[in-house]
């Protein structure tokens, strides 16, 4: 029988494995050397603040496994064998395979700053870092973190559920401001503060600093300031686990290098998740890297329906993220770009308390919108894609936000309130609503 | 560079006086409780409202000392912080010493409640002011158990106090229990009529529709009349069209008193419900097994009436007493609620409550109550799982974007709350379209 091997157990290589026993009978490893069973790295924050227990972020019972016939070998892989189909393990096994999946994940981003590798500085991606995080964060009373990205706010998040101050060192202007727009990123520090972290911006981490037992005592900013701290939280960014590829014939660039159908260079061989750089289909366009849980799983379902015979190009669709930043939950859909782009406009609304805001941005020259950002407001997935599908115009958008609602029951509605604001922006569009409004 | 600073900004910061005010409060709870153990020896007697106030009224001015603050402490939203660390809420040695001192409680109230004389007869006054008959042992649990609700249900506000729909479905509970369980039939009481609840129904207070208790308040006239048909009403009519509209929840999380200490005294404890494959298959057996004894227990009696006692004899009675003990007190009181620190807080409605069995099928075949899941994206976390208080496995939904529309379901809405993405929401809509996503 034909033998499927997956490196990788996260939400890439799991959802292939599903997906590939739901339509094929071939075997089906995968190999893991984190943990034997899938959990959820996108809780690993709760349970570090006590929210959850490991067993509870594994998506699915350990019978599961054996009933689908899945085999899990928890094991690192060292090397691969493109020539022989084979995998060469740590302990000097063996594995053949027909079919290989590479779906090893991200390292973190170290920029080679002095010290960074000291006792009581790392950063956190797996089950292993969660441990030394155990280790490193016991009885310990201030933490810098540097790199003010997704992982970096939950990683000051969870440092602050156990009394610890948190200091964050961010290079840019405003938090994650290479992605949010200007405002957005300013009620998200506004956010940060009100929880009662330090936050300094603009500022780089120059060293860091180690104290008279050889483990971190402060870090150095590029000012000059030396900030005092039993521990550092390296969350700059990740980039794609491509150790195991090194020393084979696969193609890499930054990450394992797939074309739209996550094939490699070598038959028989493909990548998927956040180890992966989809390589441009246009001449001079930029490879994409896409490092999230969604287009993991999206990878996955896609790449499983390859390998079944089913050869279809991966087009992920509307773009959407979720986040939540502290108590603000973040959604967007379509595209918002942090600098607005030529040809778009903006309309945004933002709550006094500074808590609710949506952006919307537009098309200048028809009005239909492009995507959306919102705070603190929930909105269905399906009612937005389908009106950035449909390009709706922003005055539609507008009007029929409650359509796309998605708050408890009895929420306050902010509709009125954004409407309000958008015709006051907008004066000249509510014109031609009402004839919009007919033919809709 | 300096620290960004935003003027007016409500800081929140580690704060002294806090955690003082906190220490405070559970000092004079602590004093409250030492001395409801001293009422028991009888020397309460000497001066019963003095010590009515030093048991029962430290104890809640203590509570709500401690619990009232915290909401200075952090800004309002999910903070779980620390539930799977703390020996009371993750089944350590404190969980289990409480647990085993409730268990106790109802030991002594079923089957010794002359051991808790001394604590009914501190009610007494409060029991002739609005019941106008000297307290029992009824009373006494009757009113902790209020207490619990209204005290709880004030910490369970502060707790969600960014969720509208936490803070109205609680202070439902609230209302039902203090109103229709516990003020109510003590008026009726005063004033010469059955005592009775109206927030309870027939398969539930399965008595009600017993034809004993049908006969006895036939012939209490009027009111008498009115109680049987309220039942009838609610049984057979209210119930099925309710939860049509709204699902269970208009019930096991609105009004129910069961439901109500489980969602308020229980709410620390609602994550540690068991949410494996083979709970939920011990779940369907046994809460169908006691709506079915209780619905032939039920037929039975009538039959062994119509026949004037000729068919069973006294086996009948024996059969619904049977039921009593074992349904009724060892269950839903020392299970259901003695077990809260270790089992979680829904034990009873999830296994044994014949009244959750019946709006369960309701709910799960003809309801436009679903919980929607939102496209994509769930980030298969496991909170909602974890804090769903019945167990229900609700990611598994969710990452596949499959609307949730489960029996058990009491539509508590916590899994929405602690969803990181707004994944999850409580909705009533056309009942055909509820399985998948809205259009
Ligand atoms: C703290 C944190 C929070 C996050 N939160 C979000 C979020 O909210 N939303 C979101 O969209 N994304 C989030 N992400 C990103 C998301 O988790 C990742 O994009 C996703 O998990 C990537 O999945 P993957 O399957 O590609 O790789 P991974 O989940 O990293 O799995 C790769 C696995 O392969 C194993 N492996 C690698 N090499 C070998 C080898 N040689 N031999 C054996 N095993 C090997 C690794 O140990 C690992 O277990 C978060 C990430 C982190 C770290
Ligand atoms: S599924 Fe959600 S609403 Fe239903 S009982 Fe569980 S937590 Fe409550
Ligand atoms: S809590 Fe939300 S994101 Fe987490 S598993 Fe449940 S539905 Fe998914």
């Amino acid at each position: 029988m034909e033998l499927l091997v997956i490196i990788g157990n996260g939400i890439a290589g799991i959802t292939i494995a599903r997906n590939v026993r739901k339509q094929h009978d071939m075997k089906i490893t995968v190999i893991s050397s984190e943990s034997k069973y899938f959990f959820a790295r996108t809780a690993l924050m709760y349970i570090y603040m006590g929210h959850m227990r490991f067993e509870d972020t594994k998506p699915y019972e350990d019978w599961f496994w054996e009933k689908n016939r899945i085999d899990l070998v928890y094991a690192h892989v060292d090397r691969i064998d493109t020539d022989n189909k084979l995998l060469i393990m740590n302990n000097g096994e063996t594995i053949n395979y027909d079919k290989l999946v590479i779906a090893t994940g991200s390292h973190t981003n170290k920029f080679g700053w002095p010290g960074q590798d000291l006792p009581g500085v790392q950063g956190l991606i797996t089950l292993q870092d969660l441990k030394l995080l155990e280790e490193n964060t016991k009885d310990i009373k201030h933490a810098v973190i540097i790199g003010g990205g997704l992982i970096g706010i939950e990683l000051a998040e969870m440092l602050h559920s156990r009394n610890i101050h948190v200091t964050f060192l961010i290079r840019e202007y405003y938090y994650w401001d290479n992605i949010l727009p200007k405002e957005d990123s300013q009620l998200i520090c506004k956010e940060i503060l009100q929880h009662g972290f330090d936050l300094m911006l603009k500022t780089n981490l120059k060293e860091i600093l180690a104290g008279e037992n050889g483990r971190v005592r402060a870090v150095i900013t590029d000012e000059g300031d030396e900030i005092e701290c039993q521990f550092v939280g390296l969350t700059p960014g990740v980039h794609p686990n491509i150790d195991v590829v090194k020393d084979s014939k696969i193609e890499t660039g930054k990450g394992v290098l797939v074309n739209e159908y996550f094939e490699t260079n070598i038959s028989d061989v493909y990548a998927a998740g956040d180890c992966v750089e989809i390589k441009s289909n246009r001449e001079g366009g930029r490879n994409r890297f896409e490092q999230l849980w969604y287009t993991g799983k999206m990878h996955g379902e896609a790449l499983a329906n390859i390998i079944c015979g089913n050869r279809t190009k991966y087009d992920r669709g509307v773009w959407f993220n979720s986040a939540k930043f502290l108590d603000i939950e973040y959604q967007t859909y379509g595209f918002v770009s942090n600098v607005q782009r030529e040809g778009e406009k903006t309309f945004l609304w933002q709550d006094s308390d500074m808590k609710h805001s949506v952006r919307i941005v537009y098309k200048e020259d028809d009005n239909s919108i492009v995507g959306v950002n919102v705070y603190g407001i929930r909105l269905r997935h399906k009612v937005f894609e389908n009106w950035i599908k449909e390009k709706k115009t922003v005055s539609y958008v507008v009007h029929n936000l409650r359509e796309a609602n998605f708050d408890p029951e009895f929420y306050k509605n902010y509709e009125p309130a954004i409407l309000e604001e958008f015709k006051k922006q907008n004066p000249e569009m509510e014109n031609s609503i009402l004839n919009e409004n007919t033919f809709a | 560079m300096e620290p960004l600073i935003i003027d007016n900004l409500k800081i929140y910061k580690p704060d002294k006086n806090l955690e003082l005010i906190k220490k405070i409060g559970l000092l004079i709870l602590g004093i409250g409780v030492i001395m409801l153990l001293v009422s028991l020896t009888g020397v309460s007697a000497i001066a019963p409202t003095l010590f009515l106030f030093l048991s029962f009224g430290l104890s809640i001015i203590g509570a709500l000392t401690y619990c009232i603050p915290v909401y200075k402490e952090a800004p309002p939203g999910i903070k779980n912080n620390k539930i799977f660390f703390n020996s009371f809420t993750s089944k350590g040695t404190i969980a289990w010493f409480v647990g085993i001192i409730i268990t106790g409680f109802y030991v002594l109230l079923y089957w010794f409640p002359n051991l808790l004389e001394n604590w009914i007869r501190l009610l007494d006054s409060i029991s002739y002011s609005f019941r106008g008959i000297k307290s029992d042992q009824w009373f006494l649990y009757g009113t902790f158990y209020t207490l619990a609700i209204l005290v709880m249900g004030i910490k369970m506000i502060i707790k969600y106090r960014h969720n509208r729909y936490q803070i109205i479905r609680t202070l439902s509970v609230m209302f039902f229990q203090l109103g229709f369980a516990y003020l109510i039939p003590a008026i009726l009481l005063k004033l010469n009529q059955p005592e009775f609840y109206f927030s309870y129904f027939w398969p539930l207070k399965y008595h009600y529709l017993f034809p004993g208790t049908v006969k006895g308040l036939f012939s209490s006239g009027g009111i008498g009349y009115f109680m049987i048909f309220w039942g009838v009403v609610m049984t057979f009519i209210a119930t099925p069209i309710l939860t049509y509209f709204y699902g269970k929840r208009w019930y096991c999380s609105w009004v129910c008193g069961c439901g109500g200490l489980a969602e308020t005294a229980g709410d620390p404890f609602r994550h540690l419900s068991d949410n494996s494959l083979k709970a939920w298959k011990i779940e369907r057996w046994m809460i169908h097994s006691v709506l079915v004894f209780i619905v032939i227990t039920t037929a039975l009696l009538w039959i062994n009436s119509a026949m004037k006692g000729t068919v069973l004899g006294n086996s009948s009675l024996a059969f619904s007493k049977t039921y009593g003990f074992l349904i009724g007190s060892v269950f839903s009181g020392i299970v259901g609620v003695g077990f809260y620190p270790i089992m979680g807080n829904r034990v009873w409605c999830r296994f044994g409550c014949p009244m959750a069995a019946i709006l369960g099928i309701i709910q799960r075949f003809k309801s436009r109550f679903r919980i929607t899941t939102n496209g994509g994206q769930c980030i298969a976390c496991g909170n909602c799982s974890t804090y769903c208080e019945m167990g229900i496995d609700v990611r598994a939904y969710a990452q596949r974007g499959e609307n949730i529309v489960r029996a058990s379901c009491v539509g508590c809405g916590i899994c929405a709350a602690v969803c990181p993405r707004g994944v999850l929401n409580l909705e009533n809509g056309n009942p055909n379209e509820r399985y998948n996503l809205e259009s």
